[in-house]
């Protein structure tokens, strides 16, 4: 964390940039296989501009960055705004798309894995590798790191244009803050294997508690200024959201496990697949 | 499909239809060899061809596909599923890595992902031939053994072609999402089920 303050030069600086959606960094160049860009000294802005994926950005993105900022979702320290510290008007594309793309792919593999697990030793039960699940989490997923960031860009734009506040923040840079805090859940959905509903359960508060409280405090300082009601409003949508995301996942790709889990039932084991199916 | 980069080419119309065949068959073949001892050189870049990669994605597919049609309850994937993902994954991660700075071009980056999928191809038909005896733990311990063995060599492949074309500090980033790719086919391998 200690790199992160350090040698970054900025030429502009962190007020509003209503203007623009991209603030400074519409930049389009390719460049050529000579230039090097480093981690250390402030990268030039204007000249030095790629682009990542399909959208537009400037993606200074070296590993060392995307990891300061994957470290940075995992430790919300209070009063540290996650926009301000690492992304700073320099929004990269990089992390959002793919900790989304292993987010998707770490859920439907984890829940097949445990279905499997769960039902073992039940003689009806043949597996099957469920891949149609896979096409599911995508549009989860990606609909909620792209759709509710719009919505909520939106919504902020709107407050914007009535009081006036002094923190704003563009598309891309609420784009990747979603994309960064969704990365607690890729370990969350590996673990969520364990076939222990109280162990479920607690991972779910831990990450909701961590990337909840990573969005809390970045979207504080924005709503701060305006009526009290609609500030505690916006925040409060916008965990409630991140909570019902992580529920939903767990319910719907995860099978209940059993409360006594009966490996060669002299119980009909029919039932207990009826009973499993009909959570 | 094919770069025209040959030196003593003057026309291949007036040629027979089988030396042409042959000769693609020959390219394609010297590259699978090119995969399969993989060195630092720089043939699968130079001719890059994308008939290599659609065969095997083909076969690959034809392997993995549901045996019958039983939609009520979720199998395995579709012929079309696979075929997405292989295709799809490819040109996502190629316009990741041009995007991250790379200095390789799009095809030569779609031939050489199509390519390294070869050991992950031979996987899948070792695992359906183990699949044929009966079918327990130990037959799920070999296929295993298989995969992980093919997936690593896959990957090993695909990074000694791909990681010179990219700025040392971005190297792991441009690897990661080629990781994922061959992790995601070899799931599918593994995870097959005959029906």
């Amino acid at each position: 964390m200690a790199a992160v303050g350090d040698l970054q030069f900025e030429e502009f600086g962190n007020a509003a940039a209503t203007a623009a959606e991209n603030p400074g960094a519409t930049t389009i160049s390719i460049e050529g296989p000579g230039e090097s860009p480093t981690h250390q000294a402030g990268l030039p802005r204007g000249s030095g501009g790629e682009e990542d994926d399909e959208l537009l950005g400037n993606d200074d993105s070296d590993k060392t960055e995307v990891f300061d900022r994957i470290k940075g979702s995992l430790l919300p320290i209070p009063g540290k705004n996650f926009v301000r510290l690492y992304i700073r008007s320099n929004p990269d594309l990089y992390g959002p798309f793919w900790i989304c793309a292993t987010l998707v792919f770490a859920i439907a593999i984890s829940g097949n894995l445990s279905n499997f697990l769960i039902h073992l030793g039940e003689k009806t039960y043949h597996y099957v590798p469920e891949f149609r699940k896979v096409s599911i989490a995508a549009t989860i997923i990606y609909a909620y790191a792209w759709l509710v960031p719009l919505a909520l860009w939106g919504f902020l734009m709107w407050r914007n244009s009535k009081v006036m506040n002094i923190v704003s923040y563009s598309f891309l840079e609420i784009v990747c803050v979603y994309g960064y805090s969704l990365f607690i859940y890729i370990p969350t959905a590996v673990l969520w294997i364990i076939p222990q509903k109280a162990v479920r359960w607690i991972l779910v508060m831990i990450a909701l508690g961590v990337s909840g409280s990573v969005l809390a405090m970045t979207f504080w300082p924005a709503v701060r200024e305006d009526n009290r009601r609609i500030a505690l409003a916006t925040i409060v949508t916008i965990v409630l959201l991140h909570t019902l995301l992580s529920v939903g996942c767990l319910a719907y790709f995860f099978d209940a496990p059993e409360m006594d889990h009966l490996p060669t039932a002299t119980a009909a084991p029919n039932q207990t697949v009826a009973a499993a199916k009909a959570r | 499909m094919r770069s025209h980069i040959r030196e003593f080419d003057s026309s291949t119309l007036n040629e027979s239809v089988q030396n042409t065949i042959m000769r693609d068959l020959k390219a394609v073949g010297k590259k699978f060899m090119h995969v399969l001892y993989p060195r630092k050189s720089n043939t699968l870049l130079r001719d890059w061809d994308l008939w290599g990669p659609l065969i095997l994605c083909v076969t690959l597919a034809l392997m993995l596909q549901r045996s019958s049609v039983d939609s009520e309850k979720d199998g395995g994937p579709q012929f079309a599923e696979v075929f997405v993902i292989v295709w799809f994954g490819a040109v996502t991660i190629t316009l990741n890595s041009k995007l991250l700075g790379g200095n390789i071009s799009f095809f030569q980056s779609l031939c050489v992902l199509g390519y390294c999928i070869l050991p992950l191809t031979v996987a899948m038909l070792v695992c359906r031939l183990v699949l044929l005896a009966e079918q327990g733990p130990i037959n799920f311990m070999v296929r295993l053994f298989v995969v992980i063995v093919m997936f690593t060599w896959s990957i090993v492949a695909s990074t000694a072609f791909l990681a010179d074309s990219q700025p040392p500090n971005r190297k792991a980033l441009a690897i990661y999402p080629v990781f994922l790719f061959y992790f995601v086919i070899s799931w599918m391998i593994l995870t097959f089920t005959p029906q």
